[in-house]
């Protein structure tokens, strides 16, 4: 418990006690590696949700006797960021919902959670608009697929950009999420004006079917680099070689990236891959997480009985407290053995889109570095 | 009498180093370090004497337009450089950690200090062989090539002849120091510059020295490892030229400012802060201002003073 509740609690346990308890702090309340979760109201029970691999996800806030204050105090290690939800249980039903007292939310696809910022972890001062970073701009465009029909893919052209140089081209699997949840294109901005990477430009494409698209669906590949790489090299000024392709991706994005790569190794000489749902087995074609990745695990298996340097350089990050970090863990190394040049990077945190964000300076610097080294003024 | 000086952008001593040299009359100055922005009003203290921009970038702009021949070749070569560049790194990203990991080991202190010495000898054997090879690069090219052969080079190189015959120094700022140094070196800027006093600072200041050494010790990617990018003009000889240390260098660390000076030994690596200033006579450094030279055995010294 931290000191703050233990110190309500060892005094009277009134309205008036509750009411100057909740003043005088910010929640959740933070001390060292101890994080407690606060909710007030009448309710039958309150339950915290998270996602927390390794943790019970499902844990249920102590009620102070004699009050309608709610309190769970969890042991987190430092740096540390955990999103979550409480369920507030009344007549019987239970209703998830954002922490009221806590006004940190990361969004997502499925809507929102409340963000704990454990002792150490600070939000990255580079997510953020820099003034006086020029910006690039991001126009969608429609792309005729012949495998897909028309798709929606929008370009990222840095703000400096001209058609007389020639740019890497990063490829983001879920790019428009990437923009909404993972402030991807003020990143952009920011990392080209701080010359941590180059000027590069972007395509951010999306699927109406991701999760059967990605994982085994061979007219994704085709898509990707018959179709869309080409269509980029022929109407943009892009570097056509390897060392400036790059494919890039989170989750099932991750997998898309490796098996576009697997298809045509060599063509793309980065690959970023984030929390990938890497699943394999070492017996049996089925893995526990059902028939969605048995796909996915035909496609790791067969790497890792026989792996190759399909790209040159590869950046891989995972959440330790996300499932996926035994697969992540596992296949760095298998990587490292082909002779790719690989990094890997954890971070105390989940299976969500501001992960992916706080990673994304350490994957693209290292895989397109910046005129940093090069520039002093 | 070339002075070396750093960024000018907080404490501008370039006003005040003209005067010194005796400069009275109109200055060349060279901002092709700034690529596109070259030329921008304002970048420059005003240095108090009528100046001629000398254009560099735009003129190898111009060069590439009407040379398309030179253009494909001059662009090969650099995509080239730029590969071995990055394969030089891959070498010295793993001679590091090699290094790291004999130093960690258990043994008599003695062995221990050798290894720390043929590790050394390891990242310099690998830096030398890398500047070995972009020489080789640069003259295969200038033998197939013969960039300053070339009509349009010729015709731009007499026009800055022309254009820096009535000034009485050149001024070269900072920037992409690869960038400022093709340029430098696609127009023949030493030869042009003839005894005039140069003025150099940061990047600038680069690319006058024997080898230009890029170095960041807060990389925001990978490990804090300098690298030689190639050989500069070598009019300012046996020196490593280290600008933004505040910004770039632990100058409080014994064990990196030592391992910095002991790589690039015999040539003395000195930081250059703002304000800072090393002047060159005859290829020598002769006098510093505010420059730090950096110990092999890890001290931080003013380097040069009188």
């Amino acid at each position: 418990m931290t000191r703050a509740i233990e110190a309500l609690a060892a005094g009277p346990h009134t309205r008036e006690a509750v009411n100057a308890f909740l003043a005088a702090h910010s929640f959740p309340l933070v001390e060292g590696s101890s994080i407690t979760i606060v909710w007030r109201g009448e309710a039958e029970a309150v339950h915290l949700k998270h996602w927390v691999f390794g943790l019970p996800s499902s844990q249920q806030l102590r009620r102070l006797e004699g009050t309608d204050l709610w309190h769970l105090t969890l042991e987190i290690p430092e740096g540390s960021r955990v999103e979550y939800k409480l369920e507030v249980v009344r007549g019987g039903r239970g209703e998830w919902m954002e922490d009221p007292l806590n006004p940190n939310r990361a969004r997502d696809p499925f809507g929102a959670n409340s963000v704990a910022h454990g002792t150490g972890y600070t939000v990255p001062e580079w997510i953020h608009p820099d003034p006086e970073a020029p910006n690039g701009t991001i126009d969608e465009i429609r792309f005729d697929s012949q495998v897909f029909g028309r798709r929606g893919v929008a370009i990222y052209l840095p703000a400096r950009y001209r058609r007389t140089r020639r740019y890497p081209l990063l490829v983001v699997h879920d790019g428009h999420d990437y923009l909404r949840y993972a402030s991807l294109g003020t990143i952009l901005d920011n990392l080209i004006h701080r010359r941590e990477i180059p000027d590069l430009i972007v395509a951010l494409t999306s699927s109406p079917n991701r999760l059967g698209e990605y994982a085994g669906d061979p007219r994704h590949a085709t898509f990707i680099t018959d179709e869309l790489v080409p269509n980029l090299e022929r109407t943009l000024p892009l570097d056509a070689r390897p060392q400036s392709r790059c494919l890039m991706g989170a989750s099932f994005g991750a997998v898309a990236s490796l098996t576009v790569a697997l298809q045509r190794p060599g063509f793309y000489g980065r690959l970023l891959l984030q929390s990938g749902s890497f699943a394999f087995t070492d017996i049996g074609a089925h893995n526990h997480r059902g028939p969605l990745f048995d796909p996915i695990v035909a496609l790791m298996n067969h790497y890792r009985a026989n792996p190759i340097a399909m790209s040159e350089r590869v950046f891989m990050s995972c959440g330790m407290y996300e499932s996926l970090i035994y697969e992540n863990r596992s296949l760095a190394p298998v990587f490292t053995a082909t002779g790719m040049e690989v990094r890997y990077v954890e971070a105390r945190d989940g299976h969500n889109w501001e992960n992916w964000r706080d990673r994304l300076r350490d994957g693209l610097s290292w895989l397109f570095p910046g005129p940093l080294l090069l520039v002093y003024e | 009498m070339i002075v070396l000086c750093g960024a000018q952008h907080a404490e501008p001593s370039l006003p005040r180093v003209l005067r010194e040299l005796g400069v009275k009359g109109p200055v060349s100055l060279i901002t092709a370090g700034w690529q596109e922005r070259e030329g921008e009003p304002g970048m420059v203290a005003d240095p108090g004497l009528p100046v001629v921009d000398l254009a560099l970038h735009a003129r190898g702009e111009q060069v590439f337009a009407k040379d398309t021949e030179l253009a494909e070749a001059w662009k090969a070569r650099q995509i080239r450089l730029k590969l071995m560049q990055d394969f030089y790194r891959v070498r010295l990203e793993h001679a590091a950690q090699a290094a790291r990991s004999v130093a960690v080991r258990s043994a008599d202190p003695e062995l221990i200090a050798e290894e720390h010495t043929a590790s050394l000898s390891v990242l310099r054997h690998i830096d030398d062989d890398h500047v070995r090879r972009c020489l080789a690069v640069h003259a295969a090219f200038d033998a197939e090539m013969k960039p300053s052969t070339r009509p349009v080079v010729v015709r731009h190189v007499d026009e800055l002849r022309a254009q820096i015959a009535p000034t009485d120094a050149i001024v070269i700022a900072g920037g992409h120091v690869a960038v400022l140094l093709n340029r430098l070196r696609m127009f023949g800027i030493a030869d042009l510059a003839g005894s005039r006093p140069i003025v150099a600072w940061s990047a600038g200041a680069m690319a006058l020295t024997d080898r230009v050494v890029l170095f960041h010790e807060d990389p925001p990617h990978g490990q804090a490892i300098s690298e030689v990018l190639e050989c500069g003009l070598g009019l300012a000889h046996d020196l490593v030229v280290l600008p933004e240390p505040r910004l770039r260098l632990h100058l409080e660390d014994p064990v990196r400012v030592g391992e910095l000076a002991q790589r690039y030994a015999p040539a003395v690596c000195v930081a250059v802060d703002h304000g800072a200033q090393i002047w060159v006579d005859d290829g020598a450094a002769v006098r510093g201002v505010n420059a730090q030279r950096l110990d092999v055995s890890g001290a931080v010294q003013p380097a040069w003073v009188s």
